[in-house]
């Protein structure tokens, strides 16, 4: 009899362990952002991380879970409308409403979600549309946030955040910065544990993996309510930096969705470097296109078409399938043989 | 009175639904596409059906149909050849994502030609014109043309679907492709016809449209909202359940317009999701 060939099930790579301390260089880097940045850079580098943070999420629903949304303006504007709310009639520090915002954004998210998961495929996605519209409406039904024309934070409020503008700018940013970490680390944290791995299992075999045991309404479930009140944090973020709301800016499909989901298919969706991948080209192009108006909607809209269907994975499942890079893996590899020693090529299992 | 007389003005706009939502049923049914450029398809055709009126002068919208219809016909042929044939298959986000990409296309580029100014179609004497039902609700001739257009459009459907080759072949494919192409059809021909209908229903749906209301290159969306919530409300795969679906939601709006004029689309919505809640399938989902 021979003794079973020793292996060992890893998820890192040499590549990914570079990343990681390339990553945390990187962080570092920009929570030190005031020291070297214009008051411009940084109010960029908060958008580029809420669009990160967003594409980020929605890639959680689409591409690992198989729940497409075009709703989650609804989540986004709720959570912008729960901090104007809550700091101005509640008289808590601003910054504190975004984790609140972020609970109130998962509360909703359970009726909304039991109610739209009764949708399948691609009615959810429309579905899911709906909602969005009935936030819009609703909100602007509100007069006391100012109705269908919107409000301004008021300035005694907008003063309680810091003392100085300066200071004031800065805790915003260091709040998006915390929050990007916070999503890009749940989304990664989620999909390395046992759950991620169920959800991948679903995205691929809705059927296999019911056989295995795995409950697949609780745990699509799950990751809706945890992106919805991600989401609703963001969104209470944004609001933040623009001090403005309306119900037509907060519930806005054009910028919470169509942009997000074009970062994320231009990045590669189904990857967890898509998003980053898709950000960064989203803000070159629209650094250097930003004055063709609505061309710019125009050009990505067929850039994303073209991707779809010539590459469906993006730019980085370009990468990843040319060179076999993964900067975040997920997947487990199967090493035969570790145990004896170096020198033998690790095995992709199957 | 006033509340009789919103429900009677709900059902027949619920006809104008209904032709929004038989668009998207039909290819539904075919081959599992939801289009999400639907809305948009139809401000499309409302836009052509303006450029028409505006080549050859003052003439009764219904008469640019005539070219309308056959020009959506066709762009819905090329774009299933084109690009939605490519994104068929068991994942459904290509197709998804692909008619979402549409969309934004279309209305950015209707919103270059056109500007965001809102248009309407001229119908002159026939806008207004309207005979009494009962005192105090008058029924306006525009909305019952729009309503029997409707169930003309669903009769014609159905007549389609069951009783000839074209319909065979759609519902051969949506049984089952495989064999459907064994035994010698092509699917993606067959496919392409199918939108090629859907766009042409469109393309009437659009001439209302524009006839009843304004629009504006960013009108699309909510009638394919409308349309889906009709589709769902009437159940999947039932042509005259959507022509329910419709008058549902036209009749939740106009009472809630009633209520408070700026409860109308919401009212409409919220029906939507109670049906959701209550009668998932819908409220007359498919008989076979």
């Amino acid at each position: 009899m021979t003794a079973p060939t020793p292996f060992e099930v890893s998820q890192a790579t040499r590549t990914s362990r570079v990343a990681g301390v390339i990553a945390i260089a990187a962080v570092a880097v920009l929570a030190a952002a005031p020291l070297w940045a214009g008051r411009a850079d940084m109010r960029l580098l908060s958008e580029i991380f809420t669009y990160l943070a967003l594409a980020s999420l929605w890639n959680l629903l689409a591409g690992f879970t198989g729940l497409v949304s075009v709703g989650q303006q609804a989540f986004v504007g709720f959570g912008g409308y729960m901090l104007f709310a809550i700091a101005t009639f509640g008289g808590i520090h601003p910054l504190a409403t975004v984790p609140i915002a972020g609970v109130l954004g998962a509360a909703v998210a359970v009726p909304v979600g039991i109610l739209i998961f009764r949708l399948s495929g691609a009615y959810f996605a429309i579905g899911t549309w709906v909602v969005a519209e009935v936030f819009r409406l609703v909100f602007a039904q509100i007069s006391t946030l100012g109705g269908g024309s919107g409000s301004s934070l008021p300035v005694a409020v907008v003063r309680s955040i810091a003392s100085g503008r300066d200071l004031r700018e800065w805790f915003t940013y260091w709040c998006a910065l915390v929050l990007v970490i916070g999503v890009l680390a749940l989304v990664y944290g989620l999909l390395s544990t046992r759950r991620g791995l169920a959800l991948t299992a679903i995205r691929d075999s809705e059927v296999a993996s019911e056989s295995l045991g795995i409950d697949i309404w609780r745990t699509k479930f799950l990751v809706y309510i945890v992106s919805g009140g991600a989401t609703a944090m963001i969104g209470a973020l944004i609001f933040l930096q623009k001090l403005r709301i309306s119900p037509d800016a907060a519930f806005s499909v054009n910028d919470w969705t169509a942009y997000v989901i074009f970062i994320t298919v231009i990045g590669g969706i189904g990857t967890i470097e898509g998003p980053i991948i898709g950000t960064i080209v989203f803000f070159m192009l629209r650094e250097t296109l930003a004055d063709l108006g609505s061309i710019y909607l125009l050009i990505l809209g067929l850039v994303a078409i073209l991707i779809m269907l010539k590459s469906p994975r993006g730019l980085w499942g370009f990468v990843v399938e040319r060179f076999g890079i993964e900067l975040f893996p997920v997947r487990r590899r199967v090493q035969v043989g570790a145990l004896q020693g170096e020198g033998k090529a690790p095995r992709e299992p199957g | 009175m006033e509340w009789i007389n919103a429900i009677v003005q709900g059902v027949l706009l619920g006809g104008l639904y209904a032709m929004f939502a038989t668009g998207l049923s039909l290819i539904f049914g075919v081959m599992r596409l939801v289009n999400i450029a639907h809305g948009d398809l139809i401000v499309l055709a409302a836009y052509l059906g303006l450029v028409v009126l505006e080549v050859t002068g003052p003439l009764n919208p219904l008469a640019t149909l005539a070219l309308v219809v056959p020009v959506m016909a066709l762009i819905g042929y090329v774009l299933q050849r084109g690009i939605f044939n490519f994104t068929l298959g068991k994942d459904i986000l290509p197709p998804l994502l692909v008619s979402f990409g549409l969309s934004i296309i279309l209305q950015n580029s209707l919103l270059e030609i056109f500007t965001a100014d809102s248009r309407r179609l001229t119908a002159g004497a026939l806008e207004v014109a309207s005979f009494p039902m009962v005192e105090g609700v008058d029924i306006g001739v525009l909305p019952l043309m729009m309503f029997l257009t409707a169930m003309g459009v669903i009769a014609l459907l159905q007549f389609v679907f069951y009783r000839t080759a074209m319909g065979r072949a759609f519902r051969a494919t949506s049984d089952d492709p495989e064999v459907a192409r064994m035994m010698g059809l092509n699917n993606r021909h067959v496919f392409a016809l199918a939108m090629a209908l859907s766009m042409a229903v469109v393309a009437v749906a659009g001439i209302f449209l524009a006839m009843r209301t304004n629009f504006d290159p960013a009108s699309g969306p909510a009638r394919l909202i409308f349309g889906f919530e009709a589709v769902i409300i009437g159940g999947l795969g039932n042509l005259w359940g959507t022509l329910a679906g419709g008058v549902v939601v036209g009749v939740a709006q106009t009472v809630g317009a009633q209520i408070n004029p700026g409860w109308q689309q919401l009212a409409g919505h919220v029906v939507f999701l109670i049906v959701l809640a209550v009668r998932p399938r819908g409220l007359f989902p498919r008989i076979l």
